[in-house]
């Protein structure tokens, strides 16, 4: 006999554990972002995240970016080009890539790469009492793992960003220019006439958003794995799914702030 | 249960009591520790010993009791004077929880390092100087811990808990996993360290010829509760069943191995 009430337990239930976890994740959050306001501040650790979040995710960002940048320009040719509306296409390829697909590409790119590497390594930590151990060494965890991969992940991803951006748009002008028969010059002109300062600061705050979010992700399912290899990986699951359902509903509320009237 | 001897103890435990959901670990525990003293605290497996040592460390929080060290009540103090206590407390880890991105020598300077006790010169100097006093050459500080054997990571464990001269040292299954060779090894180095600092020592174990050469004093835990204490030279004649079980490794008396729970 299934009771009706079990399902508004298990609704009521399931809500409870989401308030939860989000409370845990904010304080987690505030705490590791607090830290950054303290001293001391381990800068080899900050610049180590860094390198990895930027330096070592340029080629699969670039990859993305140049081929999305690539297929926009395509499919707005062919939806366009009955209405012979073909100048448009510039504009469409810098709006898209620079509002939405840059930093949302990226974003998603970057999450599977560091915060899966962020969670394994956090989470290795945990299961080996190396995180316990820090604390015995007069060095607060939170302070010398989690803070500087927060200010590396705000700082690193927006700088993907930009060469996303530059990436996506030329592969868009590759496309219109090789492929289209666009005039080069004519095509560039219709880019910078229509991308404005707004379009490229609100990308690169989304960025900033979304790297946060990250390395958050990362550093919280790591931080507070259990259970030895298992809880190792489905820590790193957990951050990957949750920095990338997190990246495209802060990519709506963002666009609504940003873009909507 | 309480000790006649040890008016002052360095470490005065009241009434410590730890579950984990319904799981009852620590249930009441009372434990003085004799400043410059060594007490072993024996146990099964999943006896809870682990958790009574970080309930002490404060890496994990005790749900009822008092945890005194000098005098002071640590569960009580404020988060920057509770670091201060920590920082005079030194622990070898079971499984040797050294940083397997650090090289051996960044390990063992690390509490050097943290409390800026030493520049990154001179603490490299002072690492390859403990490492001798735990009969290693400078020259494995160059090394990962991943490079190194049970026994050598033993070593480095030991000597990155004796950096910054703590007055007072946990040892976590010092000897578990090591040839008996070696666990001879360990257990006089251990020894060496907690004599030439002047130390107080708390060392878990459940290898029988380990207690008796590390402890002065001794203590059974089982179910969560002290079920023994008296001097480490009694544990294989105590008189007590429990105690005469555990030590000769019986598998008939009044410890029954639960295997649910
Ligand atoms: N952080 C924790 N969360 C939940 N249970 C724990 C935790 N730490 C230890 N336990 C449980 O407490 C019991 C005692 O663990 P421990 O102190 O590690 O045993 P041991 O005496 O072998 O060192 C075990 O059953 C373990 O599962
Ligand atoms: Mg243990």
């Amino acid at each position: 006999m299934i009771d009706p009430l079990d399902a508004v337990a298990a609704v009521g239930r399931g809500t409870l554990g989401a308030v939860r976890a989000t409370g845990a994740v904010a304080l987690f959050g505030a705490a590791g972002l607090s830290h950054l306001l303290r001293p001391p501040f381990y800068g080899r650790m900050f610049l180590l995240a860094l390198v990895e979040f930027s330096y070592f995710s340029l080629p699969v960002v670039a990859l993305t970016a140049v081929f999305s940048g690539a297929v926009i320009a395509l499919q707005s040719f062919t939806g366009f080009s009955r209405f012979g509306a073909e100048s448009a296409i510039a504009g469409i390829v810098v709006l898209s890539v620079v509002r939405e697909l840059g930093p949302v590409l990226a974003g998603l790119m970057v999450a599977g790469r560091v915060g899966a590497a962020m969670a394994a390594e956090l989470g290795t930590m945990r299961v080996t009492d190396q995180i316990d151990a820090l604390g015995t060494l007069s060095t607060n965890p939170m302070k010398y793992l989690v803070a500087p991969r927060l200010l590396a992940g705000v700082i690193a991803v927006p700088l993907l960003v930009v060469v996303a951006d530059i990436l996506g748009v030329a592969g868009g002008f590759l496309v219109s220019t090789a492929k289209l028969g666009f005039n080069p010059s004519g095509y560039l002109t219709s880019t910078f006439n229509i991308l404005t300062t707004a379009d490229v600061v609100a990308g690169l705050a989304q960025a900033a958003t979304f790297g946060f979010l990250i390395a958050l992700m990362g550093c919280y399912h790591g931080y507070n794995s259990k259970g030895g290899a298992q809880g190792v990986g489905s820590a790193t699951t957990s951050a990957v799914v949750a920095a990338s359902i997190l990246i495209l509903a802060f990519d709506y509320v963002l666009t609504e702030l940003f873009f909507a009237r | 249960m309480s000790d006649p001897s040890t008016n002052d103890p360095k470490i005065r435990i009241r009434g410590l009591t730890k579950a984990f959901g319904t799981k009852t670990v620590l249930d009441g525990i009372d434990l003085d520790v004799a400043a410059g003293t060594s007490m072993v605290v024996i146990g099964g497996s999943g006896s809870g010993k682990s958790v009574l040592l970080k309930c002490i460390l404060g890496l994990i929080e005790p749900d009822a009791g008092s945890i005194e060290i000098d005098g002071r009540d640590v569960l009580r103090l404020p988060r920057q004077e509770r670091e201060q206590v920590n920082a005079r407390i030194g622990m070898l880890f079971q499984a040797g929880a050294l940083f397997d991105s650090l090289t051996v020598w960044e390990n063992v300077a690390f509490g050097l390092l943290a409390q800026h006790k030493a520049a990154r010169a001179e603490a490299r100097q002072r690492a390859g100087a403990i490492l001798a006093q735990v009969g290693l050459d400078p020259s494995v500080g160059d090394l990962s811990p991943a490079e190194l054997s049970g026994g050598m990571q033993k070593r480095v464990g030991l000597a990155r808990a004796i950096a910054a001269q703590p007055d007072i040292l946990f040892f976590d299954e010092p000897t578990t996993g090591l040839d008996p060779i070696m666990g001879a090894v360990i257990d006089g180095l251990i020894v060496d360290c907690v004599k030439r600092l002047g130390s107080t020592a708390i060392a878990i174990t459940h290898d029988m010829a380990s207690a008796t050469r590390i402890g002065d004093r001794a203590a059974m835990l089982f179910r969560g509760k002290l079920v023994w204490q008296g001097p480490a030279a009694d544990l294989l004649h105590s008189g007590n069943e429990m105690v005469d079980q555990f030590t000769h490794g019986r598998r008939d008396g009044p410890i029954q191995m639960e295997l649910r729970r």
